[in-house]
């Protein structure tokens, strides 16, 4: 963690921000002992323990079906994939410590309320077809938006995320698999399958976050290359990247103004809802309340057992003291 | 731990004893005797991994919800394994096992249906079936069936892991704070009931005694293993005694009932279907 940083002349101060600028200007990694600017750290908690969040909170709806899912490959690939968000969220809070917050402040901002995790999760998976919904659309969106953070120019982010993205691309292939093996099924599977991506696509092009005109924090973000490529831009590539895969399932994505665009070379798709975007953002989702009284739950149900290891590491800290 | 250990043969994942003994006249089928007998053993893996699923998202801290997630994952292994091989005797698949039998046609004992209860209960019960698991798949790594020694062998080193953590939260709580103690006794002495009933009397296991391990030759090896545990934590021995049992002949406790409603509620209003 940074100590307090003396004061400095103006002089120094424009030396120091000239040094970060250049590093930044020359693609190389800012690491934890390196100087940054106060706002450049600020936004890098912001984000990353945001992200650390959403692995945590996102690991809820899929945990409601692993006690259901109806076949035991199903259920141990589910496992697995659950897991390993736990795992995400292991990297993302200790890269994010190496900024100087801990993870118990972090979680104090996810529990209080006063952080915010990805809103996709604040909608409900009732269903065993949002499994594959989810891997394959919000997994996907994940992707897209995660690739290009391998180059986040915060060295530890940009390698927490290497080996996540490593990871996520089976969370994505399982979702497709099971979306698959519902679409070559029964009638009932197949209905089961379309109706669940009706409910997921739209929120899944909003995770991308607001239209770029509307998103200031995202300019700051890319010149900092913190971020590379804008939500617009990523929406659009993820687009283009569900229609085939869509196609390939048989499953009809609900968006009468989706078609491919010759000239632009891209698909064009219809205005999302963004006043419900807004609703979910603000705590109005299907499971908003939900989602932080199960994470508050857990945490406070496990105090006594977190506070027993600290008293036990103490305890025997002492006895090897007393003994050296 | 999934991830940590070299698996010695592909031979070993589910998929791979599925497809070995798909053909019909496939001379690595299970014998109806030998069925019974990992039935058994994989009933008890899979409710124990049913139970220990619930607790992914819920767990203490973000480590645990990974070491639980990896430990029922580990377990789910050895279930589909045994399963797979079970079915072959009867033209069924781990499926047609784990979903569409009734309870009564199950042959888990009854410890491993036990409810999670708070995180020490869920220690306790890890550290008296791990305990269970490690002395009985040393064992049956030298059955004189191969499949049965290859399922094993495998998850010897797994649940030796397994053992490993089960033991380091025993102390932990133990000797923690006065309330991780109280709870830590409290969970011993929920699970100690169903203890014995893990070396009593399989017929399945005597009907094989050359694939099988003797159950009740596991008590004295399991002691060993336990109790300097327990003395470790300073844990007493609870003095309290055994339930009826009779988990292998189909008897169960309540709570077998409401795991398997759950488990298999998807799975059977879909009929055949496939997933
Ligand atoms: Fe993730
Ligand atoms: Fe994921």
């Amino acid at each position: 963690m940074p100590a307090e940083e003396p004061p400095t002349t103006a002089s120094q101060e424009a030396a120091r921000l000239a040094a970060f600028d250049s590093l930044i200007a020359a693609d190389q990694r800012i690491e934890p002992t390196d100087w940054m600017p106060p706002a450049y750290r600020k936004a890098l908690v912001r984000q990353m323990s945001q992200h650390a969040h959403s692995e945590i909170i996102g690991m809820q709806p899929e945990g409601n079906w692993i006690t259901r899912a109806p076949s035991l490959k199903r259920k141990a690939i589910l496992m697995a994939k659950v897991q390993d968000e736990a795992g995400h969220g292991l990297y993302l809070y200790s890269a994010a410590e190496t900024l100087g917050t801990t993870r118990d402040e972090m979680l104090d901002a996810l529990h209080s309320g006063k952080a915010k995790y990805s809103s996709i999760f604040n909608y409900l998976a009732p269903s065993w077809a949002d499994m594959g919904s989810i891997g394959w659309l919000v997994d996907g969106a994940a992707i897209a938006n995660q690739v290009p953070l391998c180059r986040a120019s915060y060295g530890p982010y940009g390698r927490a995320m290497v080996r996540i993205c490593k990871e996520e691309s089976f969370h994505q292939r399982q979702g497709f698999e099971i979306l698959l093996a519902l679409m070559n099924g029964t009638d009932e599977q197949q209905a089961m399958a379309q109706e669940s991506v009706n409910r997921w696509y739209a929120p899944a092009l909003m995770m991308f976050g607001p239209p770029d005109a509307e998103s200031p924090n995202s300019r700051q973000s890319m010149a900092w290359k913190i971020k590379r490529f804008s939500n617009d831009e990523l929406r659009q590539r993820f687009v283009d990247m569900i229609v085939p895969q869509a196609e390939i399932l048989g499953i009809t994505l609900p968006d009468p103004d989706l078609r491919w665009n010759e000239e632009r070379g891209h698909h064009d798709f219809g205005e999302l809802d963004w006043a419900e975007f807004h609703a979910v953002l603000h705590g109005n989702g299907q499971a908003n309340a939900l989602r932080l009284a199960k994470r508050r739950a857990a945490h406070a149900e496990g105090e006594w057992v977190r506070e027993a290891a600290r008293a036990y590491a103490e305890r025997t800290a002492t006895s090897e003291r007393m003994a050296s | 731990m999934q991830n940590q250990h070299q698996s010695p043969s592909a031979v070993l994942t589910p998929e791979a004893i599925a497809a070995r003994v798909a053909p019909q006249d496939s001379p690595a089928r299970a014998t109806d005797d030998v069925a019974r007998y990992a039935l058994g053993l994989g009933d008890d893996a899979l409710v124990l991994a049913q139970r220990l699923g619930s607790w992914i998202a819920a767990a203490p801290e973000l480590e645990e919800d990974v070491a639980l997630g990896n430990i029922a994952l580990d377990t789910l292994g050895h279930a589909r394994g045994l399963l797979t091989y079970a079915g072959s005797a009867w033209d069924q698949t781990e499926d047609d096992l784990a979903y569409f039998r009734d309870e009564a046609d199950f042959r888990c004992r009854q410890i491993f249906e036990r409810p999670n209860g708070d995180f020490a209960c869920t220690i306790a019960r890890q550290l008296v079936v791990s305990a269970y698991f490690t002395v009985l798949y040393r064992r049956l790594a030298d059955s004189a069936d191969p499949t049965l020694a290859a399922i094993a062998a495998k998850a010897v080193k797994e649940v030796e892991y397994h053992l490993d953590h089960a033991t380091l939260w025993t102390v932990r709580l133990a000797l923690g704070t006065e309330e991780s103690r109280r709870r830590m006794i409290a969970g011993l002495e929920a699970i100690w009931p169903f203890v014995d009933e893990l070396f009593a009397a399989d017929p399945a296991a005597d009907a094989v005694p050359a694939a099988a391990v003797a159950p009740a030759g596991l008590r004295e090896p399991f002691d060993a293993l336990l109790l300097p545990v327990l003395d470790q934590a300073e844990l007493p021995v609870p003095g309290i005694a055994a339930v009826r049992g009779g988990g292998r002949l189909g008897v169960h406790s309540e709570a077998l009932g409401p795991l398997l409603a759950e488990m298999q509620v998807l799975a059977r209003r879909h009929p055949g279907a496939v997933w």
